[in-house]
Order: C-alpha cells, then sequence, then structure tokens
C-alpha cells in the first residue's frame, strides 16, 4: 500500500462507526485499540507511522497517546512484516515441551534469524510471549491461526504447505480433541475414549 | 478530617490529603521522585514508600489518601528497606557518570541516593542504554538516565496542554519520547528541566557551562511580559548564567517560559557600553561628559514644545518617574509609556489592569479572551487558565485570531464586531457564569477602534455581570513589563502634549527614547534623537546620541505586573562597560542642563516616587483599583483581530540578540499556531 497517506476503505469506516458506537459519547477514544487493529489488517500486518496519525486525528486524540498505546502492545507490528508472520511461543510450558526445537526448526527452514523477514517476504519470524494455549504445547501462531502440539518435522511441513500457497489445518497436530490428556479423556467421558 | 498518627505525631488533615502531603505538613520528608504538587499523581516510582500499620506491605504514601486513625511509619526498618531496595532498583539501568552530568549538585537522585541507598551497589551485569532524543534547541536529553517518573509527560499533558512526550514501549523497554523526534512547541519547556529529578533533561544552552553550588542567586522580576513572573538570576563574577523560576503561587506558581528562561545569552550580545555620539552622519565612541554635552546643546536650542520622550518595554518605574520629572523640568509636555500607539481611557486603573488578578483565574467558570492569545502574550496566564478549565471546566471563549491555545475553546468571533453580537450563544452562558471574566489583550486596544473596543469591553463586562461588589473580571492582558508602571507614574501626554501617534508624526524637534525600539523609526523625521538604552538595536541605529544604560539584571527597579502588583527586581550583576543605571543617567544628565532632579539616591528616589504614586509602595501586593466610569465612545471596526506577536521568541531587544532565541525561531517557529481546539 501507498504509506504516504492512510484512509480506512469505506467498508471499514462503516465498521469503525459500529465500533465508536459501542462507546459512550464523547469517549469515542476508547475506540483506539479496535481502530488500531483494523488499520493494521487494511494496511497488510502493520501499522505505518501515517494510519497511526490517521487513527489520533480521526479519534482526536494527541497523537503520541496513540503512539504509545501501538508500542506498547506487542500485537501491533510497527515495521512491515512478512504475508505469513510466525510466532513462536517461547514461555514456560511451550518451553519445556520443546519450543527451542521449534523456532530450530523455523530458523534453520527459512533461513532467518528471530525477527527476521525472508527476502521474499512470505515470513517473519518472532518469538512472543503466552499466548494461552498451554495445554496443548508447543505451539506456534501463523496469522489468525494456532497450530498446536507441534514437532520440529510438524512446523516445517506447515511452512512448506504455506510456501506452496495452501492453507494447512490449524488446531491440534496430533488430533486431540479440545485440550485432553494425550492418552485421552480421564475424567469426564466424552464418548470418545479408546 | 481524618486524624492519624505520623512518626508519633498525631495529625489531622484535610480530606483526600495524601500520605505525603501529611508528612509534609509535619515537616517530615519522604524521599519521592515521580511525585509533583503541581502535577496529577502517578505513583510510579515507588520511591515514597511508607510503612502503615495493618496494611501488609509498604505503601506509596504519594497515592494513598490519610484515613482516620492509620499509624504511620517513614522511619522503621521496614520504610527503611523499601527505600534502599527502591533506591537499589532505580541505580541499576542509571550511569553513575555524576561526575559529567550537569545535574550533578542539584540532582535529586543522587541526593536521595546518598540519603536513602546502599553505600555500594551489587549490580555487576550489562547496563541498558537508551538512544537521546531530540526535543529542539531548550532541552539536551540524556536518555539512558531517565528513570521514568513521568513528570515530563505530565507536564506538558496538563500544565502546558501541548501532549508531544510520552513513554512508548514497555517494560524494560520503556522510554520517554516523542516518537517522531519533533521538537517540542510548547513555551514552557524550560521547566521540563527543572522538573525532571535526573539529569535526563538538562538545560541545553547552558550544557557544561558551570555547576549549580558555584553561582550567586538574586531575586529579581522577569520583564519579557507584564507577567512580572518572579525569578532568580544565577550569576557567576560578572556574567548571569541561568534564571530560574521563584515559586509565587500568585502569579507563576513554579513556571517562567522559556523566552524569561533561555533568552539570557542576548544580554551579552549587541550592547551597549559607552556613549555615542553622531558626528558627521557617524556614531563614534564619545565620553559621557561629550554625550551630555551634544544632548544639552540642542535641547538648549529647541523649543520645549517640540521635545517628546517615549518609553519603551521594559523600562523600571524609577527611570520612567525620572524622565518624566525632566520632561516636567524642560517644559516638555510631549510623553508616552505606549510606544504601541494605544490611545484607550487610562483615567482608572481599573481600566488597565487585570482586576481579578491572575490567582482569580482559577475562581472563574466562563472566560472571554478578546484580541488576545495569552499563550504567547502572557505564557503563565495561559497555563492559569488551562489549569482552571483542567480543575474546574471553565468555558473559554475567544474573539480574535484562531490560535491553538492548548485548551479547548469556542472560537466567538474574529472581528471586534463579534462582541455586539448578544444572541451568541457563548454571551447568553457568560451572563449566566456564576464568575465571568473577559480578558481583553492590549495588543488589541493599541489598534484603530482599540478605543471603542476598551469601551464596549467594559460595557461587556457590566451587562454579564463581570463586576459586582465581590468580583470584578474585567481585565486588561498588558504586553509590556513597563506599562502598568508607566500609566501609574502618569508617563503619558501631559497638559497639551501629544502621545505617541503625535510624537510619531514627525514633528518633534527632539526625541528622548528610553529603551523604545518597537516603533517605526522613520515616523520620527529629522528629530535629534536620544537612545537611552542596552542594546543596538533599532533605536539605536536611528540614534543621535546614544546613552548606554543597565539592562534589568543589572539594576534594581520596581514593575508593576498586569494585575498593578509592584515588585522590586535586585541587582545581580554589574553592567557593562560605561553602561549605568537609567535613573543615574536621568540624574547626571539633569545636572547638565541646570534642572537638577531632586535625588541623589535611589531610596530617595523611590520615596519621592512613592509619595506622588502611593500605589507603587504597595510591594508584592494587588491593591484593588476601584470600579469607574471609563472608555472613550467610537465605533468597533469589522476588520479581524491580527496576532500582536509575529514571533514569540523574538519581540524585544534582548531577545532578538539571543542566539538561542534565534534557533528556537528557526526550529519551532514562535509562530501563532493557526489551530482552533
Amino acid at each position: 500500500m501507498n504509506a504516504s497517506s492512510f484512509t480506512f476503505t469505506p467498508e471499514n469506516l462503516a465498521r469503525v462507526d459500529r465500533i465508536i458506537a459501542q462507546y459512550p459519547l464523547g469517549k469515542q477514544a476508547s475506540a483506539v485499540m479496535p481502530l488500531l487493529d483494523l488499520a493494521q489488517r487494511q494496511s497488510g500486518g502493520w501499522v505505518p507511522q501515517e494510519a497511526l496519525d490517521y487513527v489520533a486525528d480521526f479519534l482526536k486524540m494527541p497523537r503520541i497517546d496513540v503512539y504509545e498505546v501501538a508500542s506498547f502492545y506487542t500485537m501491533f507490528n510497527l515495521k512491515p512484516v512478512g504475508t505469513n508472520l510466525v510466532q513462536v511461543c517461547t514461555t514456560t510450558p511451550c518451553w519445556l515441551r520443546g519450543s527451542e526445537g521449534i523456532v530450530g526448526a523455523c530458523k534453520k527452514k527459512l533461513g532467518i534469524d528471530v525477527g527476521e523477514t525472508t527476502p521474499d517476504g512470505q515470513f517473519t519470524l518472532i518469538e512472543v510471549e503466552c499466548l494461552g494455549a498451554c495445554v496443548n504445547a508447543p505451539m506456534v501462531q501463523i496469522n489468525e491461526s494456532y497450530y498446536e502440539d507441534l514437532t520440529p518435522e510438524g512446523i516445517e511441513k506447515i511452512i512448506d504447505a504455506l510456501k506452496a500457497g495452501q492453507k494447512p489445518v490449524a488446531g491440534s497436530q496430533t488430533g486431540r480433541a479440545g485440550s485432553c490428556a494425550q492418552s485421552g479423556s480421564t475424567s469426564l467421558d466424552l464418548g470418545n475414549t479408546p | 478530617m481524618p486524624k492519624l498518627t505520623i512518626d508519633g505525631h498525631e495529625v489531622e488533615v484535610a480530606p483526600g490529603t495524601s500520605l505525603l502531603q501529611a508528612c509534609a505538613q509535619l515537616g517530615i520528608e519522604v524521599p519521592h521522585f515521580c511525585y509533583h504538587d503541581k502535577l496529577s499523581v502517578a505513583g510510579c516510582c515507588r520511591m515514597c514508600l511508607v510503612e502503615v500499620e495493618k496494611m501488609p506491605k509498604p505503601v506509596a504514601s504519594c497515592a494513598m489518601p490519610c484515613g482516620e486513625g492509620m499509624v504511620v511509619r517513614t522511619d522503621s526498618p521496614v520504610a527503611r528497606r523499601a527505600h534502599h531496595s527502591v533506591m537499589e532498583m532505580l541505580l541499576i539501568n542509571h550511569p553513575l557518570d555524576c561526575p559529567i552530568c550537569d545535574q550533578g549538585g542539584e540532582c535529586d537522585l543522587q541526593d536521595q541516593a546518598v540519603a536513602y541507598g546502599f553505600d555500594r551497589g551489587r549490580y555487576a551485569e550489562a547496563k541498558r542504554a537508551v538512544q537521546d532524543k531530540e526535543l529542539g534547541p531548550l532541552v539536551k536529553t540524556v536518555m539512558t538516565r531517565c528513570i521514568h517518573c513521568s513528570r515530563c509527560v505530565r507536564f506538558v499533558d496538563e500544565i502546558c496542554g501541548t501532549p508531544e512526550l510520552g513513554l512508548i514501549h514497555r517494560g524494560e523497554h520503556t522510554e520517554v519520547s516523542t516518537y517522531v523526534n519533533k521538537p517540542l512547541t510548547t513555551e514552557l519547556s524550560g521547566n521540563l528541566i527543572d522538573i525532571c529529578p535526573v539529569g535526563a533533561l538538562t538545560n541545553k544552552p547552558a550544557a557544561f557551562t558551570a555547576r549549580s553550588w558555584e553561582f550567586t542567586k538574586t531575586d529579581s522580576v522577569d520583564v519579557f511580559d507584564a507577567v512580572g513572573c518572579n525569578i532568580i538570576v544565577e550569576s557567576r563574577g560578572d556574567a548571569v548564567m541561568r534564571i530560574l523560576p521563584r515559586k509565587n503561587d500568585a502569579i507563576n506558581e513554579e513556571w517562567i517560559n522559556d523566552k524569561s528562561r533561555f533568552a539570557l545569552d542576548g544580554l551579552t550580545r549587541q550592547r551597549l557600553d559607552r556613549p555615542y555620539v553622531r558626528r558627521n552622519g557617524k556614531l563614534q565612541p564619545a565620553t559621557w561628559e561629550e554625550a551630555f554635552a551634544a544632548i544639552a546643546d540642542t535641547l538648549n536650542r529647541t523649543d520645549p514644545n517640540r521635545i517628546a520622550a517615549l518609553a519603551g518595554d521594559m523600562a523600571d518605574c524609577e527611570s520612567l518617574y525620572a524622565l518624566k520629572n525632566l520632561m516636567w523640568r524642560l517644559g516638555s509636555p510631549h510623553m508616552d509609556c505606549r510606544q504601541d500607539g494605544a490611545d484607550y481611557d487610562v483615567s482608572t486603573r481599573a481600566a488597565y489592569v487585570m482586576n481579578s488578578g491572575i490567582e482569580g483565574i482559577e475562581e472563574s467558570d466562563a472566560i472571554l479572551l478578546i484580541g488576545t492569545n495569552p499563550r504567547h502574550e502572557a505564557t503563565l496566564v495561559n497555563a492559569r487558565i488551562r489549569k482552571t478549565w483542567l480543575k474546574r471546566g471553565c468555558k473559554v471563549g475567544l474573539i480574535g485570531t484562531p490560535v491553538d491555545l492548548g485548551t479547548p475553546y469556542e472560537l466567538v468571533g474574529e472581528t471586534p464586531t463579534a462582541l455586539l453580537d448578544a444572541a451568541h450563544p457563548f454571551m447568553d452562558f457568560l451572563r449566566h457564569a456564576k464568575k465571568p471574566m473577559i480578558i481583553l489583550g492590549a495588543g488589541a486596544l493599541a489598534r484603530a477602534d482599540g478605543a471603542a473596543l476598551h469601551r464596549v469591553a467594559r460595557d461587556l463586562a457590566e451587562k454579564i455581570g463581570a463586576v459586582r461588589e465581590d468580583w470584578n473580571g474585567f481585565n486588561v492582558l498588558q504586553l509590556a513589563a513597563s506599562r502598568v508602571g508607566g500609566l501609574d507614574l502618569g508617563f503619558l501626554p501631559q497638559e497639551g502634549g501629544v502621545g505617541t501617534r503625535g510624537i510619531c508624526s514627525g514633528k518633534m524637534k527632539a526625541v528622548w527614547l528610553l529603551g523604545a525600539d518597537e516603533i517605526d523609526m522613520t515616523t520620527l523625521g529629522d528629530a535629534f534623537v536620544i537612545y537611552q538604552g542596552t542594546h543596538g538595536d533599532k533605536g539605536a541605529h536611528r540614534a543621535d546620541v546614544i546613552l548606554p544604560s543597565a539592562a534589568y539584571t543589572e539594576k534594581t527597579g520596581i514593575y508593576v505586573n498586569t494585575e498593578g502588583r509592584p515588585q522590586r527586581a535586585e541587582r545581580a550583576v554589574p553592567p557593562p562597560g560605561d553602561a549605568r543605571e537609567d535613573w543615574k543617567i536621568l540624574r547626571a544628565f539633569s545636572e547638565t542642563m541646570g534642572q537638577t532632579l531632586p535625588f541623589d539616591t535611589i531610596e530617595q528616589l523611590r520615596a519621592q516616587m512613592v509619595e506622588e504614586t502611593p500605589v507603587l509602595g504597595l510591594m508584592n501586593e494587588r491593591p484593588a483599583a476601584p470600579w469607574a466610569s471609563f472608555g472613550k465612545e467610537g465605533s468597533l471596526s469589522a476588520t479581524p483581530f491580527t496576532p500582536v506577536i509575529p514571533n514569540f521568541y523574538m519581540t524585544d531587544p534582548i531577545s532578538r540578540a539571543s542566539v538561542t532565541m534565534a534557533k528556537c525561531t528557526e526550529e519551532i517557529g514562535g509562530q501563532n499556531r493557526n489551530k482552533a481546539a
């Protein structure tokens, strides 16, 4: 997109109206985070400075306040990212379950280090803190999708699929339903015990 | 009224008082960094922890309101340990570079580390480093020293109304930043240097020039506008090194604007340090005797009715009094202290001062600004308006050029005729307000329809109930430090005399300019011009004789601020070279003319002056001016108001000579920012 200017598309403007309407009159600044998220989606996964300024002016907020919010939350990307944003969780539960191996596999497969983007702009690899899927650790978030119960080979396959333009099946890669124990449900009989 | 015990002392405090404030009332020191009594409470530095009985952990005393029966200990082992630990944590990422830090010697962190810290560090790992930020020509940053107290962020937000600083990123990566690395646009940015408790924000023009303990401190009064901010002039030897605000809650609280603080390098540049006499069309150095003889020679040959005197914007009362006296002795009725050419009715004091006082702004609930941009004309008055809006939600209306005041306001109109628009909703709001206020810019009063505007504003004040027994909300916001004093002293056209417009009409044969530079010098025609002043500015270029005088830091003098409050500035350093104090020059010259002025010391002069104008003797007081009928009939023009100050950073001979102010002009602009809120 053209980074020298930013405006919401007509469809997004309609969504913005609905978002702002959720907050009390005169408190439209409360909508800053959903609007930044919208701006990030519209701009291809990151929020350029122009979009930050646009959102600030749109909500009649001091620009620095928007910069503060956008830089505080790691989910807002202030620099361009690849088409697939690979976010490997390396917080304790995932780490205990082998997230180091996942990071290593990603690095090897993509040929980049953490925080880098592949030359073709397809992948950006970052480490993130807990994404709340510890029961199915280790896990990786790629764009909107969670890929859980990973092995180094598993993540390589997922990356291959993404490279090929396919959409790999999200969720547990071992086919676990919900978050039951690996050996199957132990406390509640959901009808799927072996 | 909660009653509590602090360190064994019982104290009863007003509801809502924080523990830290209660301790301060008892004179008990609690260390703190982020707390500042003029800013909102952040509670983020954790240095003010105290022990409160029955509370499981030490509490931040700045953010904890006093409760009935609390038992607080500020010096118990628990509190002591808390101070030690917080200090150790703060010092983990703070460089120990005091010897090369400009804050050294006046650093809160340094002092408190000595008083409340460990005697050694245990931290041996790598420290974090932060990139410095570019905040413009006045504030230098060393961001690695920042302890994230957020005072600066709150200051620009709350006091200035220019939210340009913020804390970006999070956790260990937190930084104070503008994010976009643009200079701060506030005119109060110098105060950031004062409120920063560490050496992160320091004085850029004064970087690496001196240590705070080397200075001689002199109490003085600022003369760059008519607010009369209280200042401390810090000097070393013959040089003024720094100017800092002096606390006065009635006027400037604890702030001063950037021109007051940073224009001081103008005091050493372009200075007139010896008399000059124009010979064969060229100004040539002369002795005082030669200069006086040249003036006496001309004045003796001139019809007294063709002699005139004009006073500038920085003249002290003593020199105005002496010059008026001299003119009277010479037989000239032509004099004026309003070099802007204003000609409104000044027959009574209530007509030209700020009747409510600056502190009175805080009582008002509706303020109408007329033809003024207080942000540039009286920065601290503007700060007070913002404070009132923030604390009490007063409504502000403006008839004038739309500008960014930092406070939201309603634009009522851009021309004087808007004053007559009684149907405007804001006028209706004013009528129903409890304490309505009108602030009339003196710049607007210098317009051709200024006198009529003055009258209409006065009538409006009465109509909206701004003038009552218990409240006078009719305020004239003067621009010049000398103006109210000059008007009090009657430095005005005498019987049969003419004012500035008459003097600047080419009809005078001799004109005495007392630091008057803001007139069009060509309008003086072929008059013999005596320029008595400090700088080689416009007046000196036109002059036939130059009498070098002392600037405001180099003499003692009384200045009356826009509220009508006389204040005395003291001499911090001697004047350069042969320059002398203004009243002494006039006294010495009067002898040459055989018209010796009847005083030999400044005390005698002051005694006579106060006898004639008693109000000038009420030092630091703000005598109420009785309301009276005043004003001249006339018609308002439909020409829009125009900005009175084209460039905030350069308004007078001192700031025009200042390199720092030139840099500000270049980098920040100083123009009227045309942004309505």
